[in-house]
């Protein structure tokens, strides 16, 4: 065995690409200026690295640069988008349209809101993820100010229909703002083309540093305002006050450069290890997908081993291979994933779920390395299993009076 | 969220697992827990009809690791115990021995609850009165 690890967890976060810590080390120490100092060559240095990061990113995603507000990541970006538009077109209207699929980041805030008088529809998913877009458009009232769709998901890497959302709002007149953080830098994401009017998205999880995100406003048809959540020195176009993260924000720039360039080979290469790794799941038994496996990140696969509880099969590698499961053994709550209990997974089949997301450093032998230690572990779980017992003995598990615990 | 070194000896070493034929008179089979909430875990015991101490003890449990290891320390605390004795396992004697965190509590008390099942599915095939206390759980 030895010590070999393998990570399979990039939607958590990706590490960062060697060029990328190269291209920010020069901004701790010799260009350490702030970039609102703008009276000495070191805040004229820092405001040129930034601006030029600014130009990277906004090429990424087909933006102009005056398009893009830094950000200290994808939860305060969400965050602006959510508030700052609840705020600025409160006079407008107070009914915002999400998904109940979204992350943390969203619909935590969308409760604050309700809290503060929003009123907030959370539509359902269907089977394979994805929202229905006729109940999307029926949602759409007078007073609704804005709807909130996620680009890609973070556990089931299930891609939303953008295009097709984007022409419901721009038809409703309503602004359509989307968590991209799953999908920027892996895939194509230009808003502009999209109806997207304002997007928020992470250095982090396309192989640039951690604390440094972007929220991208879109400035012309319509000129969206938000207002500003952080108070204080009115950097960013005043929407965001704050000393600028100079090496993050250069270290973002240069990911988004390397995205640039590589995305399309990185995204072909990692659909084909994941589509062997899933092909070698299924030659077990009882192995579900879940999530519409057509319009899908092409390095995510999220599965169900049925009968199997997925943190105890994490525990057989977990020493060797880094990956998320849907049970929430771990969570006070013992609830699973929310996400796949959204899909209409049963709770069984959630807390089955292992969650796999490739990433640029993933090599086919750590995928042929995993797919034998998740084999071997799915196989010793299932022998330990009373349920997967009862199952190869025919036994109808829906039948049975499960003698819960009521805890 | 790092495990113990028992719960994780456990885990790797399962004591017990396995099946006991639950037509004999003489084996009690507890099953708790439900697919849906994550655990769910059978215990087996087998009693000696003269002496009244178990003499076997098996399981299986689908579950977290912290499940299958306190399924596991269950098993191997009831070999060589009276029904009596056994029905005395506490479910924090269990937290102590595997140092389970505040979270994982829950998997102590389902396997406190499957030694009871148990236990009162051999005293029910045996015409034995159950007791309150092993109704308790």
């Amino acid at each position: 065995m030895g010590a070999r690890k393998i990570y399979l967890d990039n939607n958590a976060t990706t590490p960062c690409d060697p060029r990328v810590v190269e291209a920010m080390v020069p901004y701790f120490f010799e260009h350490h200026g702030n970039a609102a100092s703008r009276n000495h060559p070191f805040g004229w240095e820092a405001e040129e690295a930034v601006d030029y990061a600014r130009g990277q990113i906004a090429k990424l995603i087909g933006a102009d640069e005056k398009e893009i507000i830094f950000t200290s990541g994808a939860t305060e970006s969400d965050n602006l988008a959510l508030k700052g538009v609840y705020e600025m077109y409160s006079r407008k209207g107070n009914h915002i349209i999400t998904v109940k699929t979204e992350h943390k980041a969203v619909l935590d805030t969308c409760q604050k809101l309700e809290k503060q008088g929003a009123e907030v529809t959370y539509l359902n998913v269907q089977r394979d993820g994805l929202i229905d877009l006729s109940e999307l458009e029926a949602a759409i009232k007078p007073s609704t100010i804005l709807v909130s769709v996620m680009w890609a998901n973070n556990e089931t890497g299930v891609i939303q229909p953008m295009k097709e959302i984007g022409e419901i709002c721009a038809k409703h007149g309503v602004l359509f703002f989307s968590d991209a953080t799953q999908a920027v830098g892996k895939i194509k994401t230009h808003p502009r083309e999209l109806g997207i009017h304002l997007m928020a998205f992470t250095a982090h999880k396309m192989y640039g540093p951690k604390g440094v995100g972007a929220l991208y406003v879109s400035r012309k048809n319509p000129r969206v305002k938000v207002t500003a959540q952080m108070d204080g020195g009115g950097h960013e176009r005043g929407m965001r006050s704050g000393t600028l993260n100079v090496p993050g924000i250069v270290g973002f720039g240069k990911a988004a450069e390397i995205a640039m360039d590589e995305m399309e080979q990185d995204a072909a290469r990692l659909s084909k290890l994941r589509d062997k790794l899933e092909k070698a799941m299924f030659e077990m038994e009882e192995i579900y997908v879940n999530g519409n496996v057509d319009h899908r990140m092409p390095h995510v696969a999220n599965i169900s081993f049925k009968h199997v509880e997925g943190e105890g099969l994490m525990m057989t590698f977990n020493q060797e291979i880094a990956l998320s499961s849907g049970s929430a053994c771990t969570s006070a709550s013992l609830e699973p994933s929310y996400v796949l209990v959204a899909l209409g997974l049963g709770d069984d089949l959630a807390h089955s779920s292992l969650r796999f997301s490739l990433g640029r450093f993933t090599s086919e032998d750590d995928v042929n390395y995993a797919i034998e230690a998740i084999k071997k572990g799915v196989n010793h779980m299932r022998d330990l299993s009373p349920i997967w017992e009862m199952y190869k003995e025919g036994v109808d598990l829906s039948k049975i009076e499960w003698a819960e615990h009521a805890s | 969220m790092a495990y113990s070194n028992k719960v994780l000896e456990h885990f790797q070493n399962p004591r017990n697992v396995g099946t006991l034929d639950k037509s004999k008179k003489n084996v009690g089979t507890g099953l708790v827990g439900a697919p849906e909430c994550g655990d769910v875990m059978r215990l087996q015991i087998e009693v000696d009809a003269i002496t009244g101490m178990i003499q076997d003890a098996k399981f299986k449990t689908f579950g977290c690791g912290s499940a299958i290891a306190s399924s596991s320390l269950a098993t191997e605390w009831l070999k060589g115990k009276t029904v009596d004795e056994a029905l005395t396992i506490d479910n924090m004697d269990i937290v102590e021995e595997l140092a389970l965190p505040p979270v994982k509590i829950h998997c102590s008390v389902l396997a406190e609850d499957a030694i009871k099942a148990a236990i009162n599915d051999y005293k029910k095939k045996n015409g034995i009165e159950v007791t309150a206390e092993a109704v308790a759980a």
